[in-house]
């Protein structure tokens, strides 16, 4: 089965880009299955949050997925496309990265 | 091809002070930190994630070990009877003896901070664990013993004012001068700036390396870049050929958003028949060859990952290339009051535990090897420490189920109080010198045309999977490496940047950096001991020989690794 996956790609201050990546995949594969794909295949400079891989353990890979603010870990690749952009109420870092640290946790320049 | 003119990390670096440096959140690092700050000292918590999300701990829905002695009559002693047996021979007695007799204490005073162990009759209910001789193992329901760790370390730090939080902060490097660790380097992932940490202790709290096998029951980002820090600080490792694996981990059908070795918690509950392709029992095949097995829990995990492994390889694997674990014998109103939302939480996965069984095999899990401390959780560089999976030498050549957190908690505690006594004594060695290698690595990072890194990393895990696995012969550990040398060669001498902020793929090229050399530490050392012991199995030596009953050691000096050998300290004095 193929997913395309368009990803709202760019930093905070430019205007953003829909980038389409096609990828491969088996019948249970999650989202974010589907994005280190894109990195390992495509474009390694892709930017996303993961650290605990589809355990839903460490909450960090929170996206909008076709619009809705959901996990990448526990969201399955579909046939088609699926869209993908950063949570639009945090301030954007870079493609899907978004400021979620508590304040009190970041490092200020 | 361009220079680094896009890449941040040549501006100014930003620079902090303190008096205790953590690196790493998970149990171990919060309790080094809340510890070091009890004891008075400032301390600054770095985390190359966000605080108490990534490494072992949050993954971790597993059990706990400690003589608590409520349910059963216990003594800590016979928690340190069962940790050296499945340690063969090779534990450090007197790390061992300080992780079971301070355990308890620690699991009490986590209660008190409102972890919420199970409880039952009013005593904090302990199950019984492979290798254990009687029920000592605590735990959150359903699944949650990881999460609530770092849950209520999490609050405790929110309250603790002398620690200074700080997420998305990559080490790159600790800073020595005279003989002494004074402070580190580290990449801000969300600006790629380069920070200077000036600190009078350093605190390791990295985790283990099973970020570099392809199956793995970690976070993504726990590929041993503690243990490359040490070795290029000064300090040794130790053990570095223990790596555990998991034997039942989840296999298939596809699982996603739950732990891949959850399936542990409901064999201790309800029992749980492992089955090869002939639908038939096959651990009792190869229980002669372990005098430990308590009768419900049949193989401790090095012997049950054998045996799956020799099932699959004699063509009784099951499709995915594994063992089938069947639980259709057990009633649905037990399972349903066992393991309430989880369940459910499987039913979303199409997993039908009454209807059919799933596939497991082995995961690499945690490594039993690590960094080389004294009792006072020291390295050999003055101001370095260590503390949790991070250590080696405490569970020697098998660690024990529910020993991992326990030595977070025992481990990070000690270490983070000592680390604290000593930077209260101390004047601080830092000079702005320090940090000049470090920087200047990170200032040569350039946008240039390199292999896929992000590629790379899949390769280095497919090859220590497949070469440095649990079962290993010469020809495919000098096969490895050889292949670990030519991805040295392929990621080249200085970093490649992408775009900043968020640069992935420096990140990648600072990983790959560590983690070549930590599998490189981990095949020299498996390549020299030509035994079998615990979670080091050699097909080409598949007997244990006394004359190994020795530790080895791993350490960096003129960019070459050198192993030495010791004998396992047997000393006891606490500090």
């Amino acid at each position: 089965m193929r997913a395309v996956l368009a990803i709202q790609r760019g930093m905070s201050g430019e205007p953003p880009r829909v980038e389409r990546f096609e990828v491969s995949f088996e019948a249970g594969q999650s989202v974010l299955d589907g994005l280190r794909i894109v990195r390992q295949q495509a474009d390694p400079s892709l930017a996303f949050r993961f650290s605990c891989i589809n355990a839903n353990a460490c909450k960090e890979c929170m996206m909008l997925i076709d619009g809705d603010v959901d996990y990448a870990c526990t969201v399955r690749l579909k046939e088609g496309v699926t869209a993908l952009a950063p949570l639009p109420k945090k301030a954007l870092i870079r493609d899907l990265v978004t400021e979620i640290a508590p304040p009190d946790e970041r490092l200020r320049f | 091809m361009s220079s680094s003119e896009n890449n941040a990390a040549t501006d100014q670096p930003m620079h902090l002070d303190t008096d205790v440096l953590v690196i790493g959140s998970g149990a171990a690092g919060m309790y080094a930190a809340l510890e070091a700050a009890r004891a008075g000292a400032s301390v600054i918590l770095a985390e190359r994630s966000l605080i108490g999300r990534g490494g072992a701990t949050v993954m971790a829905q597993m059990t706990v070990a400690a003589a608590l002695a409520e349910q059963t009559p216990d003594h800590w002693e016979h928690h340190l009877s069962d940790t050296l047996a499945a340690g063969r021979g090779l534990c450090d007695e007197g790390l061992a003896a300080l992780l079971c007799e301070d355990g308890p204490r620690r699991l009490r005073e986590m209660d008190d901070w409102k972890v919420g162990w199970a409880r039952e009759d009013g005593h904090i209910k302990q199950a019984q664990a492979p290798g254990h001789d009687r029920p000592r193992c605590a735990y959150v329901d359903f699944l949650s013993t990881g999460p609530a760790v770092s849950r209520a370390l999490r609050s405790r730090l929110n309250s603790a004012g002398a620690v200074r939080r700080i997420g998305e902060l990559l080490i790159v490097e600790i800073s020595v001068r005279d003989g002494q660790a004074c402070g580190a380097t580290a990449l801000h992932l969300t600006t790629g700036r380069a920070v200077t940490l000036a600190a009078k202790a350093v605190v390791i709290a990295t985790g283990g390396l099973t970020g570099l096998y392809r199956r793995n029951s970690a976070s993504s980002n726990m590929v041993g870049d503690g243990y490359a820090l040490a070795l290029r600080a000064g300090a040794e490792l130790i053990d570095m050929e223990f790596v555990q694996f998991f034997p039942i981990g989840h296999l298939a059908p596809r699982l996603v958003g739950m732990d891949p070795i959850m399936w542990d918690p409901f064999r201790y509950k309800l029992g749980g028949k492992l089955l090869n392709a002939e639908m038939r029992e096959f651990e009792t095949d190869y229980v002669d060859q372990d005098s430990r097995s308590d009768g419900r829990y049949v193989l401790t995990r090095d012997l049950a990952t054998y045996a799956i492994t020799k099932e699959v390889e004699a063509g009784r694997g099951s499709p995915a290339g594994g063992a089938y674990l069947s639980f259709q014998h057990v009633p649905e109103a037990e399972m349903r009051s066992a393991f309430g939302p989880v369940v459910d939480r499987l039913a979303a996965n199409g997993i039908d535990l009454a209807s059919r069984p799933v596939e497991v095999a082995p995961i690499a899990h945690y490594h039993m090897g690590g960094i080389r401390v004294d009792s006072m959780l020291q390295t050999r560089v003055a101001g370095l420490y260590a503390c949790g999976e991070a250590v080696g030498g405490a569970n020697g050549a098998n660690r024990l189920s529910g020993n991992a957190i326990t030595e977070a908690f025992v481990f990070g505690a000690r270490a983070g109080r000592n680390a604290a006594q000593r930077a209260l004594q101390a004047s601080s060695h830092w000079e702005p010198q320090a940090a000049r290698p470090a920087l200047d690595l990170l200032r040569s990072t350039e946008r240039r045309d390199a292999p896929n890194l992000a590629a790379i990393v899949v390769e280095l895990k497919a090859l220590m999977a497949d070469g440095v696995g649990p079962f290993r012969t010469a020809d495919k550990l000098r096969l490895a490496a050889q292949a670990i040398a030519r991805l040295k060669t392929e990621i080249g001498q200085s970093p490649v940047s992408s775009a900043t902020p968020f640069d992935t793929v420096l990140v990648d090229w600072l990983d790959l950096r560590n983690m070549l050399l930590v599998a490189q530490s981990v095949t020299l050392a498996a390549l020299a001991r030509t035994e079998s012991r615990g979670a080091h199995q050699r097909e080409d030596h598949p007997a244990l020989d006394e004359t190994w009953s020795v530790n080895q050691t791993v350490s960096l000096s003129g960019g070459q690794l050198h192993l030495g050998r010791s004998p396992p300290s047997r000393q006891r004095t606490l500090p």
